[in-house]
């Protein structure tokens, strides 16, 4: 890489541990809706980037699902050089202040980096905290960096949902050269990151940033516009010469247990959509979408979407948030930091309790959330340790309110208008090629409507994977790589 | 953006008609449908039924009745202003069957949902008779319109100003006694009445439908805000519905569900109000 003279060696920053970010206080933030973790200075970023030690190996960019040159962006803002670690990290991610945020980076390129060695207290290299740095700093500097964009190919897409597999693949191959056309159901372009992601893990300026800078890349947005409905997929595929799906998983599940339609039983949905998507927090001054006043609630679930609910319930000032988890600690499927940050904001922990029923105060709303206690048995067919009922114990926690989050399904609205598409027939999720094609030759799909429920990095990943495809097949008729190995593949079409 | 509005119309005291320019929502909508709009970037989202479409004008018909702040925010619109979101078309069409004696039983506001269902019953060749009620005579909407297209009309108010005197029910109950063969109801309005027409239609084993206007969120399956018991089984009305089997319906749970935010939609009116009041006020200091 020519661009990037390595760092001498003697300008390593030999650290064992990330240089620590800070964070607004426990005490404070439960008050407000603003960021936790408050981002490095150019001076933080700078000393953490040169953490790196520039290793041949790269293992991270392996670890990462759309292959970012982590330690070229490193190196140059080692030098200082943000603009161009920026544009650097733009070739592969366009939206990096989204990803240095809500990427699992512990799991991906932190988990492989050649530093990362807990066993002798040695941390990876922050990459996420550094690419969040250089993400802001492109905001507060203003710096538009609209990748330049090949000729025009005369060659329309569709892409249907403008969530994080929407929004990669739409940038992709707008910078390819396509013409591209994003629809959304919603009033807000961002699917998860605007309904799902609340305030003060993902400001909603930020994602408004990287959309309008996608909107300077020549991509059309048409909101209100749920495809399926507002238009047969098929009439879709003739206006246009590619079509892209992905539409996410949006179809809550419930426990199915007495009491789940009782006034004041919310799935993490509704609950994160009344708050995120139509700033229910703000009601009735700046908003006219309620969230109801709160008095003791209880989350269900312990991934990352529970964890998000009870946090934003906490903001909203209740006596207390209980998260109530049938598994253990160790079972949580929620990221260790979003753990964390719920535990410090004092969100009270029910675990190894499955919720039996939701009684009725006598009113029709809710009065109290009954569980049975559980302890853990073998290894289910997930690995994990099977929760299995301590007979005659049971427990009663009075609650005013009950968020479910216990995952969600592919939604339906645009599948149900093409019965003919080809889907998994128990999951509902549409079935695709190694190519990311789905049983139509000109239509792909990506993120959660194939995977069933994923994070936003993979779908972003598999946005990339589906653009790459839909590039090929625009350009020579065959999605098919030439160039790519066995483990390049994914899909599960078989 | 486009949703225009075409046509501005007071049907009765706080009941708007609009006809709003949304060409794909014209052509694709169903009776039975409805659409969600919002009249600006802090508003609510709120589902309104396609009341009618006009396919070559590329329009639809929506009406609204004053309940809180969104629909007085919506009313206060005029010809020329435009809608500031507006999705669709969104649930189920209403299952349009062929040939058969239909009776649409419409009450209050629900008489704007009626209409289209009349209109695509007789296109599609049944016998149709429009029972409308309403509180009083200036309440009745659409009377003419419906009219000129059912083979029959029926009108009640509550307190006798217009039509026959009494309620809904009573004028199908003499209907069935009638010997009227019957073979299907569809009842749109207000919940407790829609729970009566299938209260007398169960013992004769009529199918009745009923269009249900639970809380919606998304619209879209997304969010479960509209969950509703028929038959045991929690139903999304957003996408399963709107209109479920309605002698399998959980009416008394619906009544529930739909009372939960009304301390909030009045202080969000008050509120709306109170800064109307003050705009007001700032407006007569500053000519003073």
């Amino acid at each position: 890489m020519s661009d990037v003279d390595k760092p001498k060696k003697r300008d390593i920053n030999k650290a064992k541990t990330k240089v620590p970010m800070r964070e607004q206080a426990p005490q404070d933030r439960i008050f407000n809706f603003e960021e936790v973790p408050l981002g490095y200075d150019e001076n933080e970023a700078t000393l953490e980037a040169l953490r790196c030690i520039q290793c041949k190996d790269k293992p991270c960019v392996r670890g990462c699902p759309v292959g970012i040159d982590i330690p070229a962006f490193l190196a140059l803002v080692g030098e200082r050089r943000f603009e161009d670690a920026l544009r650097k990290i733009k070739e592969k991610n366009f939206l990096p202040a989204i990803c240095g945020r809500v990427c699992p980076q512990e799991d991906q390129c932190e988990l492989v980096c050649t530093l990362n060695k807990p066993d002798k207290g040695r941390e990876p290299g922050g990459v996420g905290r550094v690419e969040r740095f250089l993400g802001d700093y492109a905001m507060e500097h203003d710096l538009t960096i609209t990748p330049v964009c090949a000729a025009p190919t005369g060659k329309k897409v569709a892409i249907i949902g403008s969530g994080p597999a929407g929004l990669t693949a739409a940038s992709d191959l707008a910078q390819k050269g396509h013409d591209v056309t994003v629809f959304e159901a919603l009033h807000k372009p961002g699917g998860v990151l605007f309904y799902g992601i609340p305030q003060f893990r993902l400001p909603k300026e930020i994602l408004v940033r990287e959309i309008d800078g996608m909107k300077e890349m020549g991509v059309k947005f048409v909101m209100n516009y749920p495809v399926g409905k507002a238009e047969p997929l098929d009439e879709i595929r003739a206006r246009f010469d590619a079509t892209f799906i992905g539409t996410g998983a949006g179809l809550p599940w419930f426990l199915g247990i007495p009491g789940e339609n009782l006034n004041g039983v919310y799935s993490a949905n509704e609950f994160l959509t009344r708050v995120n998507l139509m700033g229910g927090y703000k009601f009735p001054e700046r908003a006219d979408t309620p969230v109801k006043k709160i008095k003791r609630i209880a989350v269900v679930g312990a991934g990352n979407t529970a964890m998000d609910s009870a946090r934003t319930a906490k903001r909203l000032r209740p006596e207390v948030v209980y998260l109530v988890y049938r598994r253990s600690r160790l079972e949580m499927p929620a990221r260790i930091e979003e753990i964390h940050h719920a535990e410090e904001e004092g969100i009270d922990f029910q675990l190894l309790h499955s919720p039996v029923e939701i009684v009725d105060d006598g009113t029709g709303a809710v009065g109290a959330i009954r569980c049975q206690e559980m302890e853990l048995g073998e290894p289910d067919a997930s690995g994990r340790r099977r929760p299995v009922p301590i007979e005659g114990k049971i427990k009663e926690w009075a609650v005013d309110t009950v968020v479910i989050s216990i995952g969600q399904g592919p939604n339906p609205l645009l599948t149900a208008d093409c019965p003919d598409l080809k889907r998994d027939p128990k999951k509902g999720t549409i079935v695709i090629d190694p190519w990311m094609r789905t049983s139509y030759p000109d239509t792909y799909a990506a993120g959660d409507i194939v995977t069933g429920g994923a994070t936003v990095i993979l779908a972003m990943g598999q946005g990339r994977k589906a653009a790459d495809s839909i590039h090929r097949f625009l350009t020579t008729g065959d999605p098919a790589d030439p160039e790519a190995g066995q483990g390049d593949v994914c899909g599960n079409l078989t | 953006m486009g949703n225009r509005i075409v046509t501005a119309r007071e049907l009765a005291p706080k009941t708007w008609l609009f006809e709003i320019e949304a060409d794909h929502i014209a052509k694709r909508g169903k009776a039975g449908q409805f659409i969600i709009l919002r009249v600006n970037d802090e508003g609510e989202r709120i589902p309104l039924t396609i009341a009618n479409r006009d396919p070559a004008r590329g329009t639809i018909t929506i009406v609204a009745q004053e309940v809180g702040k969104t629909t007085e925010m919506l009313n206060a619109l005029d010809v020329g202003d435009e809608i500031h979101d507006l999705a669709g078309p969104l649930g189920k069409p209403t299952e349009i069957p062929t040939g058969k004696t239909v009776v649409c039983v419409g009450g209050g506001i629900g008489n704007a949902v009626v209409w289209p269902q009349v209109q695509a019953l007789k296109q599609a060749g049944n016998k149709v008779i429009a029972i409308l009620g309403a509180r009083t005579k200036e309440l009745l909407i659409l009377e003419d319109e419906i009219r000129a297209i059912a083979d029959q009309v029926i009108v009640t108010t509550d307190d006798g100003s217009y039509g026959r005197k009494g309620m809904v029910t009573h004028a199908l109950d003499d209907l069935i006694d009638s010997g009227e063969k019957i073979d299907e109801v569809i009842t749109i309005g207000p919940v407790v009445m829609m729970k009566f027409v299938c209260r007398t239609t169960a013992p004769h084993g009529i199918p009745t439908q009923a269009s249900l206007n639970p809380i919606m969120v998304d619209g879209t399956g997304m969010c479960g805000a509209c969950r509703v018991t028929v038959g045991g089984k929690t139903r999304f009305a957003c996408v399963e519905g709107p209109e479920f089997d309605g002698h399998q319906t959980d009416f008394d749970e619906l009544i529930t569900r739909l009372s939960y935010y009304k301390p909030e939609e009045r202080a969000s009116l008050d509120h709306h109000h109170r800064c109307k009041m003050d705009e007001a006020a700032r407006a007569l200091d500053r000519q003073a």
